[in-house]
C-alpha cells in the first residue's frame, strides 16, 4: 500500500496504463510539463514525447484529435483542463464522439478518455471554472461518466476508463486533488457501473457522487449523534448507472436523499429520483429529497459560494426534516 | 515544399457574386494515361448522384441529401493518389468521397433508401456515409467538425510511423468556423500528415462566400496564418487535382507536414436536393456548366482520339447499372426495428443502467 494524493493517483493510473498498453497517449494543454493540477507529472519524462503531447488552447482540436486517434486504433486520454471548457468543444463531445459508432452502424470504435478538473468544492473558482457539469454529459446517449470520490477511486476508475472501448469522461474533483489515501500497490481497476455502499445504515439512503460522498459521510456521522443511521452510496459512475444498488438500499431504508453538486435543474439526481419513484414507489415511506448546488451561476465570494454549494449542514438539515416530517405524518 | 498550382485571380468579385477565377472551359487534353479510367469513375459518381437526386424527388429518401454533382473531379482526382491504407474524411456532401475510395455503391444507395443493406445499417443516412474498410472514415454533418478529427487520424499515423496520409474534404463555408482554425493550426504545429482540401463552390449554403469572408479566397488566403503555402487548384480539372493533391500527399508522407489546398468548383445543383439554387444568377450557372468537369474531360479525350461512342457507352453503363441497382435495393427489406437498439456501446447494446 502506498499513500497517494488524488492527483498522484491520477498520474499513477496514467503511468500504469501507459506502461501496460503503448496505444495509450496523452494530449492536452500543459500536460507535458505536468499539467496545471499536476496530474500528469513525470509522464513525458518517463514515456517520451511520442506519448505525451502538449496542445494549443484549442479544446475542439484536443477533443477532435483524440476522437480521430481513437478511430485509428489508439487509446488517447485528453485533458480538458477545467470541465467548464467542455462547452467550447461540446460539438465534439455531444455530436461526434458519442454518435460515431452508432451512426456508422458499428464501423468505428471510440476508446478514448476525456478527463479534467470539475466542480466547486468551495475553492472560489466561480461561474466559469467551478461548475459541476456531469449532468451536461448525462443527457447524451453514448458517453460513459465516472466521478471518483477518493484517490483509490481516481486510480481505479481512470484505469477502467482507459481500458474501456467506449468514450468515458472522467470528472476529477478539483477540491479533492490534495486528499491522501492508501492505494493498492497492485494493478488497480474499479469496474465502471458498480456503486459502493460506503457506510451502511437503516434509516435513510444518501446517494452521492464525487465530492458529495465525503459530504454525506460527514453528515452521516453527525446524523448518528441524533440517532439517525444513514446509508451512504457512492455511485462512482453515472453511466453506466448502478440503479440496482440504489434500489436495493432504498428497499432497506425506505427513504432516499440524493446529494449532487451540480445545479438541481435537471441534475443527475432527477434521474435517480425518477427511477426510485417509478421502480421503488412501494418501498418508499417518504418523499424523495434532492439536495443540490444552487440554481444560480456559481458566485466567488466565500460567503456567497457557501450559500449555494452543497454542505454538511444542508444534508443534515435535509435528512432531519425528512425524518421529522415522517414522524409528524405518522403521528 | 513546392506545389504545382494554378494561379488564382487576386480580385474577389463584387459582393454577392462569386469570384470568377481562371477556371478554363477548354478541354483538358489528357497527358495522363489514366484519364479514361478517371473519366469512367467520374461518370459513375455523376450517374449515382443524378439517381439519388431523382429518388429524392420521388420521395424515396428519408431525410436530407446533399449532392456532389459538379464536384466529381476533386473526389476522383484526390482518391486516385491515395494509398489503400490512407484515411479520408468528409462532410454531409460525402457520397462521392466514399464511392471514390471504393465503398460499394449498392450499400451506399441502400443507406440512402433506408434499406437493410445500408452501409451504415440505416443509422447514418446520406449525411454520414462511412466505409472504414475502404479508408473513408466518415461523413460529418456539423460544418468543420471533422477537421480536428482528421488531425487525430493523422496524429495516430505520425505516432505509429505508418506513413499513412489523411485527406480531409470540406466546403468554403467551413473556413469561417472555429474548428477549421483550431485544426489547421494544430496540424501545422504538430506537422501532421494531413491534406486539407477546401472544395470552394463559392456558396456557403445559400449565401455567396464573398459576402462572409474579408479576403478573396476562403482557404488559400488563410493559409499564411498557419505558415502554409497558398495552394489553389482548378477543382474541375481532374488531372490538375491529381497533380496538386498528389504533390501534397507526397509531402505529407515524406514528413513535411500538412497542406491546405483550395480547389475551385461549382455545385451543379443547390445546397441540398431540396434547394433549387434560385439565388444563383443564371449566367453564372451557365458559365460554370461549360466548365463541368465531365464535359471538359470528355472533350479532352475526344480530342485525344477516343471515339465518342466509347464515352457514351461508359455513361450509359453507369446509368444502367444504377437503374438495376435501385431495383435491387428497393427490393431489400427495411432494417429490423430491433437494430435501432444496437451499436451504442462496444458491447453492442444501448443500456445505460442496470
Amino acid at each position: 500500500m502506498a499513500e497517494l494524493t488524488y492527483r498522484q493517483a491520477i498520474a499513477a493510473a496514467l503511468a500504469q496504463e501507459m506502461a501496460r498498453d503503448e496505444r495509450v497517449v496523452l494530449l492536452g494543454e500543459d500536460v507535458a510539463s505536468g499539467g496545471v493540477f499536476k496530474t500528469t507529472t513525470g509522464l513525458r519524462e518517463r514515456f517520451g514525447p511520442d506519448r505525451v503531447w502538449n496542445t494549443p488552447i484549442s479544446e475542439q482540436a484536443i477533443a477532435g484529435a483524440a476522437m480521430g486517434a481513437a478511430m485509428a486504433g489508439l487509446r488517447p486520454v485528453a485533458e480538458i483542463m477545467f470541465s467548464d471548457f467542455y462547452a467550447t468543444c461540446w460539438d465534439q463531445v455531444a455530436n461526434e464522439i458519442p454518435k460515431v459508432r452508432y451512426m456508422t452502424g458499428g464501423q468505428l470504435s471510440m476508446p478514448l478518455v476525456l478527463r479534467g478538473a470539475n466542480g466547486s468544492g468551495g475553492l472560489g473558482f466561480g461561474s466559469q471554472h467551478g461548475q459541476s457539469v456531469e449532468n451536461w454529459a448525462m443527457c447524451v446517449p453514448g458517453i460513459k461518466i465516472a466521478s471518483p470520490a477518493t484517490p483509490a477511486e481516481a486510480f481505479g476508475l481512470l484505469a477502467a476508463a482507459i481500458r474501456d472501448n467506449d468514450p468515458v469522461i472522467v470528472f476529477e474533483h478539483k477540491a479533492l486533488y490534495s486528499r491522501k489515501e492508501q492505494c493498492p500497490d497492485d494493478e488497480h481497476v474499479i469496474p465502471l457501473g458498480r456503486a459502493a455502499v460506503v457506510r451502511p445504515g437503516r434509516d435513510c439512503t444518501l446517494v452521492a457522487l464525487s465530492i458529495t460522498v465525503g459530504i454525506c459521510l460527514a453528515a452521516a456521522d453527525e446524523l448518528a449523534t441524533h440517532g439517525i443511521e444513514a446509508e451512504v452510496i457512492d455511485l462512482r459512475t453515472l453511466v453506466p448507472l448502478d440503479a440496482a444498488a440504489v434500489l436495493a438500499s432504498v428497499a432497506r431504508t425506505s427513504r432516499l436523499v440524493v446529494v449532487e453538486e451540480n445545479p438541481g435543474q435537471l441534475g443527475w439526481g432527477a434521474s435517480i429520483a425518477a427511477i426510485a419513484a417509478q421502480e421503488a414507489f412501494y418501498d418508499l415511506t417518504a418523499p424523495v429529497i434532492r439536495i443540490s448546488g444552487g440554481n444560480v451561476p456559481l458566485p466567488v465570494a466565500a460567503s456567497l459560494e457557501a450559500e449555494v454549494d452543497v454542505s454538511v449542514p444542508r444534508v443534515v438539515a435535509g435528512v432531519r426534516a425528512l425524518l421529522g416530517q415522517l414522524r409528524q405524518s405518522t403521528g | 515544399m513546392s506545389h504545382e498550382a494554378a494561379s488564382a485571380s487576386d480580385g474577389a468579385g463584387p459582393p454577392g457574386v462569386p469570384s470568377d477565377p481562371d477556371v478554363p472551359s477548354d478541354p483538358d487534353v489528357p497527358s495522363d494515361p489514366d484519364v479514361p479510367d478517371l473519366y469512367a469513375r467520374m461518370s459513375y459518381l455523376r450517374a449515382f448522384e443524378e439517381r439519388a437526386d431523382s429518388l429524392y424527388r420521388q420521395g424515396m429518401i428519408h431525410g436530407p441529401v446533399h449532392l456532389g454533382l459538379g464536384h466529381e473531379a476533386i473526389a476522383i482526382g484526390a482518391a486516385s493518389v491515395l494509398r489503400h491504407d490512407d484515411y479520408s474524411i468528409g462532410t454531409y456532401r460525402g457520397h462521392a468521397h466514399a464511392l471514390a475510395r471504393g465503398a460499394p455503391p449498392e450499400a451506399v444507395l441502400a443507406e440512402l433508401l433506408g434499406r437493410a443493406g445500408g452501409i451504415c445499417a440505416g443509422k447514418g443516412g446520406s449525411m454520414h456515409i462511412t466505409s472504414t474498410e475502404h479508408g473513408y472514415y466518415g461523413s460529418y454533418a456539423i460544418v468543420g467538425a471533422h477537421l480536428p478529427i482528421a488531425c487525430g487520424l493523422a496524429w495516430a499515423a505520425r505516432i505509429r510511423h505508418t506513413s499513412q496520409v489523411t485527406a480531409c474534404f470540406f466546403g468554403d463555408g467551413a473556413t469561417n468556423i472555429g474548428a477549421f482554425h483550431e485544426a489547421v493550426n494544430l496540424a501545422a504545429v504538430w506537422r501532421l500528415p494531413v491534406v486539407f482540401v477546401c472544395e470552394n463552390n463559392w456558396y456557403m449554403e445559400y449565401t455567396p462566400i464573398a459576402d462572409v469572408i474579408p479576403v478573396a479566397l476562403p482557404a488559400a488566403d488563410r493559409a499564411a496564418a498557419y505558415g502554409l503555402d497558398r495552394i489553389i487548384v482548378d477543382g474541375n480539372d481532374v488531372q490538375a487535382v491529381r497533380r496538386v493533391v498528389g504533390s501534397a500527399v507526397a509531402a505529407a508522407r515524406g514528413g513535411q507536414g500538412p497542406s491546405l489546398i483550395e480547389a475551385h468548383t461549382y455545385r451543379l445543383k443547390g445546397h441540398s436536393a431540396a434547394d433549387g439554387g434560385a439565388y444563383r444568377p443564371a449566367d453564372e450557372v451557365a458559365r460554370w456548366r461549360e466548365r463541368d468537369p465531365l464535359l471538359r474531360t470528355r472533350k479532352g479525350l475526344l480530342q485525344a482520339g477516343l471515339p465518342a461512342a466509347a464515352l457514351d457507352e461508359i455513361d450509359r453503363q453507369a446509368r444502367d447499372d444504377l437503374i438495376a441497382m435501385t431495383e435491387r435495393v428497393l427490393a431489400q427489406p427495411a432494417p429490423d426495428p430491433a437494430t435501432a437498439w444496437t451499436d451504442v456501446w462496444d458491447d453492442g447494446g444501448w443500456q445505460w443502467r442496470n
